[in-house]
C-alpha cells in the first residue's frame, strides 16, 4: 500500500472545480398545481391575498417563505487528482450538489467553474434499455456520457473485459441479473477519458470482488492518472478506502472539510459526547429482546473526568446494576465499535454478578484498553448468561450508549499519524527482536 | 504541460444566469454520434419482439390508406384530381406521419426522458433532433411503398409526376421536419410544468390533419376564401409541394411557401430558445 500519506492537500496543484457561494432553492409542496388550472387557482388566491390552496408548508428551519434551500452557500475548491469524499445525512444536499456539478440542473445563485470534462455517475446504466443488447447499450450509454462512436469502438474490448459479462454481451440486458447490469454499466463509465469523475453510491450492487475492483479503478484514476474523483456514499468504509479528503454537508452547508477520519467521526459521532457518568436506566434499548431480572442503570469512569483517556491507558469504571430477581453468575460484556459502528472488539467479564432481588450494586471494573488506537469509539454494555446450548441470553443490552475518546500522546507509534483506514483500530504490541 | 492545454480546452462555467441565445450548437455537433444512436434506438426498439418487425412500417400506413380510400374516396366521394386514390392517400399519409410524429414525439421529449435527463448531462437538443431524423427516415421507408405503387400506375399511365420538382423533395422534408420539431419542443417545454398540453397535443394534431389538405386535395376547396385559410396553415405549402412533385398534383405558390418558411423559422427559433431555457432547470419541475 502506498496510499497512506496522502491525506494532506497540496494547495499548489491546479484547480479542478471551484464553487463560489452556490445556492439551490426548491419550491416546497407541489411544483405549481401540475396543471394550468392549479396554477391559476394559486394565482387567484395570491391576488386576493388568501392562502394558496396548492402549497404545503413544512417546518424545516431552512424554509424561506415557501421555498427550501437545498444548498445554502457552498464554497469549495477541489484540486486536480484529489479523491474527495462527500458525506452527510439524507437531505444534506449531497445529491443536489452533484447534480449541479454534472449540469443536470442549474444553481439558483452562485457560480461553479470546472476545468476538465465531467463524467457523472449519479446512477449506473443511465439510458440503458432492457430491450437492447449489452453491446448496443454500451454504445448508447457511452455516447450519452460523451464518448464518440470511434472512442467506444477503441475501448469496447477493455470495457467487456472489465465488466466480466463477456458471454452475455449480445443478450438483451433485461435478461441480465442486477449485478451483471451494474457491472456493465460501471465499466462503460470507468473507461471514459474524462478528467473529473462524480459518483453517487453507484457501487451499491455488484459482488464484493467487483466492488473492490471498482474502488481500485477509481483510486488508480485519482492517484496514477491524476484524475479528480468526487464520491458520495453512506458507506464509510468505501469512503475510507477511496478518498483522501472529505467534506461533511449538513443542511445545505459544508460544516467540515479535511481528513477522512475526522469527517467520519464528525458525521457519525455528532451525538458522541463523553460525560463522566452515563445514566443507562432510561437509555433506549431498541435492538434486543431481553429477559427480565437485572438491568444496567449507570456507568461512570473513575480514572478520568470524562470518558476520555490517553492511548495506552487502562480504563477504570464503575457499573451500577439493579436486580428485580435473585441473580447468580450474570456475565457482563462491553462491545467496542468505531464511530460509524463497525465492531472493533469485545471485553468480557464472565460470572461477574450475583445479587438478591431489589438490590442495586455498584461494581468497580478495569478494562485493558491499551491497544485501542486514538479515535472516538462507542461502547455497548450488556448483561447476559449462557444457556444450555452455549448461546448468549441477554438480560440487558444498551446499544452504543457510552462514548469513549482515546487521545493520542507524544511518542505513540513513533509519532506517526495512525491511519485507521489501512491499519485498523487495534495496535498490537511491537514485534520482539529475539536476539535481545 | 499537456494537462495545462487540456484544462484550457474543457472549461465549463456554470452560473445561475441564463442567456437566451446560448445555443451551443458546437456541443450538439460533438454529440452527433449520440443523435445517430438515439435515432437507431427508436427503430430498433419499436420492432423488437414483434413477429412482423419492420414490416409494420409499411403495414400501418397501408391499412390507414386503404381505410381513407374507402371512407373519403368511396363513401364521401372526394375526388383526388385524377390521381389514383390509393396512391394519393399513401403519399399524403406518409407526409402527414412525418409531421405528426415529429410533433408528438418531441412533445414528450422532456417527460419521456426525465429519468435520463435527471442523471446525466448531454446537450438536450440531441433528443428532438434525433426524433426529427427518425420521422424523416420513417418517411423514407414508407416512400418505398409509395414508389412501388407509383411505378405501377406510371406503367398504366395514370399518373404524371413533375420530375423536375423532385430536387425540391429533400428541402420540403427538412422543412416539415423542422416545423414539427419546432412545434414539438415548444409544447414539450411547456409540458414540463403544465401536463394539460401533453393530453391536448395528440388530439390537436389529429384535428390539425383535417385542416390540412391530407385526406383531400387543396383543389377540393374550390379556390376562394377556404383555400386561402388553408394556405395560411404552414403545413399546407410543403405538403402541396411534395404531392406536386411526386404525384403531379398540387397548388404551389411562392408567396404562400415563403410565409410557411417564415412561420417555420419563427417556430423553430422560438422553440429552441424556449427549450434551451427550460432544459437548465426542468428537472426541478418535471
Amino acid at each position: 500500500m502506498s496510499k497512506e500519506n496522502n491525506t494532506m492537500v497540496q494547495t499548489n496543484r491546479p484547480i479542478a472545480i471551484k464553487a463560489t457561494s452556490v445556492k439551490k432553492r426548491y419550491r416546497l409542496g407541489q411544483i405549481g398545481g401540475g396543471t394550468l388550472t392549479g396554477d391559476l387557482q394559486s394565482w387567484w388566491a395570491r391576488v386576493r391575498g388568501k392562502e394558496d390552496p396548492n402549497t404545503k408548508i413544512g417546518t424545516d428551519q431552512r424554509l424561506v417563505g415557501q421555498t427550501f434551500m437545498a444548498l445554502n452557500g457552498i464554497d469549495l475548491t477541489v484540486y486536480q487528482g484529489e479523491a474527495l469524499g462527500i458525506i452527510g445525512g439524507n437531505g444534506a444536499g449531497k445529491s443536489t450538489f452533484l447534480k449541479l456539478l454534472s449540469r443536470v440542473t442549474a444553481p439558483t445563485e452562485g457560480e461553479i467553474d470546472i476545468n476538465g470534462r465531467i463524467t457523472s455517475m449519479l446512477e449506473v446504466g443511465t439510458g440503458f434499455h432492457g430491450e437492447m443488447t449489452g453491446r448496443e447499450n454500451v454504445y448508447l450509454n457511452g455516447a450519452i456520457l460523451g464518448m464518440t462512436k470511434a472512442e467506444i469502438d477503441a475501448k469496447m474490448e477493455e470495457i467487456i473485459e472489465f465488466s466480466e459479462v463477456r458471454e452475455f454481451i449480445d443478450t438483451p440486458v433485461k435478461r441480465y441479473s442486477s449485478g451483471m447490469y451494474v457491472k456493465l454499466a460501471f465499466s462503460v463509465a470507468a473507461h471514459l477519458d474524462s478528467e473529473i469523475m462524480i459518483m453517487d453510491e453507484v457501487l451499491a450492487v455488484g459482488d464484493m470482488a467487483f466492488q473492490r475492483k471498482c474502488l481500485e479503478r477509481m483510486r488508480r484514476a485519482a492517484k496514477d492518472e491524476g484524475r479528480t474523483v468526487l464520491y458520495v456514499s453512506h458507506n464509510m468504509n468505501t469512503i475510507r478506502q477511496l478518498c483522501d479528503r472529505c467534506i461533511v454537508l449538513d443542511k445545505g452547508k459544508i460544516i467540515f472539510s479535511g481528513g477522512v477520519e475526522e469527517a467520519i467521526e464528525l458525521y457519525m459521532g455528532k451525538a458522541i459526547d463523553c460525560p463522566k457518568r452515563v445514566d443507562l436506566a432510561k437509555a433506549a434499548r431498541p435492538h434486543h429482546k431481553c429477559k427480565d431480572g437485572i438491568k444496567l442503570t449507570a456507568a461512570e469512569i473513575v480514572n478520568a473526568d470524562e470518558w476520555r483517556i490517553k492511548v495506552g491507558d487502562k480504563l477504570r469504571y464503575n457499573i451500577t446494576v439493579k436486580a428485580t430477581k435473585d441473580m447468580e453468575n450474570v456475565c457482563f460484556k462491553t462491545r467496542v465499535m468505531t464511530a460509524d459502528e463497525n465492531s472493533v472488539s469485545l471485553f468480557l467479564a464472565p460470572n461477574l454478578i450475583t445479587c438478591k432481588a431489589g438490590e442495586e450494586i455498584e461494581i468497580p471494573l478495569e478494562a485493558d484498553t491499551s491497544q485501542l488506537v486514538p479515535g472516538k469509539y462507542l461502547l455497548t454494555p450488556a448483561l447476559y448468561d449462557i444457556n444450555e446450548f452455549g448461546e448468549m441470553m441477554f438480560f440487558d443490552h444498551v446499544h452504543a450508549s457510552i462514548g469513549l475518546e482515546v487521545e493520542t500522546k507524544l511518542g505513540f507509534c513513533s509519532n506517526m499519524k495512525w491511519d485507521q483506514r489501512w491499519w485498523g483500530n487495534i495496535k498490537l504490541p511491537d514485534i520482539v527482536d529475539l536476539r535481545k | 504541460m499537456a494537462s495545462e492545454i487540456k484544462k484550457q480546452t474543457y472549461h465549463t462555467h456554470i452560473t445561475s444566469k441564463h442567456r437566451m441565445l446560448d445555443l451551443n450548437l458546437k456541443e450538439v455537433w460533438r454529440y452527433r454520434d449520440l443523435i445517430l444512436l438515439f435515432t437507431k434506438r427508436t427503430f430498433v426498439l419499436t420492432y423488437k419482439q414483434t413477429v412482423l418487425g419492420p414490416a409494420w412500417i409499411f403495414l400501418n400506413p397501408f391499412i390507414t390508406s386503404l381505410i381513407y380510400t374507402f371512407v373519403f374516396g368511396g363513401i364521401a366521394g372526394i375526388a383526388t384530381d385524377g390521381v389514383p386514390q390509393i396512391l394519393f392517400y399513401l403519399c399524403s399519409n406518409a407526409i402527414w406521419l412525418l409531421f405528426s410524429t415529429s410533433v408528438t414525439n418531441n412533445a414528450h421529449a422532456f417527460t419521456a426522458n426525465a429519468n435520463v435527463f435527471g442523471k446525466v448531462y448531454f446537450p438536450r437538443l440531441t433528443i428532438p433532433i434525433s426524433n426529427m431524423l427518425s420521422s424523416i427516415i420513417q418517411f423514407g421507408i414508407q416512400m418505398i411503398l409509395v414508389l412501388a405503387f407509383l411505378a405501377f400506375y406510371l406503367f398504366k399511365g395514370e399518373v404524371h409526376p413533375n420530375w423536375s420538382a423532385w430536387a425540391l423533395i429533400p428541402f420540403a422534408l427538412l422543412h416539415i421536419g423542422v416545423m414539427g420539431l419546432g412545434f414539438g419542443i415548444i409544447i414539450s417545454s411547456l409540458t414540463t410544468k403544465y401536463r394539460d398540453l401533453a393530453i391536448l397535443v395528440t388530439f390537436g394534431v389529429q384535428l390539425w390533419m383535417y385542416i390540412t389538405p391530407i385526406v383531400y386535395p387543396l383543389s377540393a376547396m374550390g379556390g376562394g376564401i377556404m383555400e386561402m385559410i388553408m394556405m395560411f396553415n404552414p403545413v399546407t405549402a410543403p405538403v402541396e409541394l411534395l404531392r406536386y412533385a411526386i404525384l403531379g398534383q398540387g397548388v404551389v405558390r411562392l408567396d404562400y411557401y415563403l410565409i410557411s418558411i417564415a412561420v417555420t423559422l419563427v417556430v423553430a427559433v422560438l422553440g429552441v430558445m424556449l427549450f434551451n431555457k427550460v432544459e437548465k432547470t426542468f428537472m426541478d419541475t418535471v
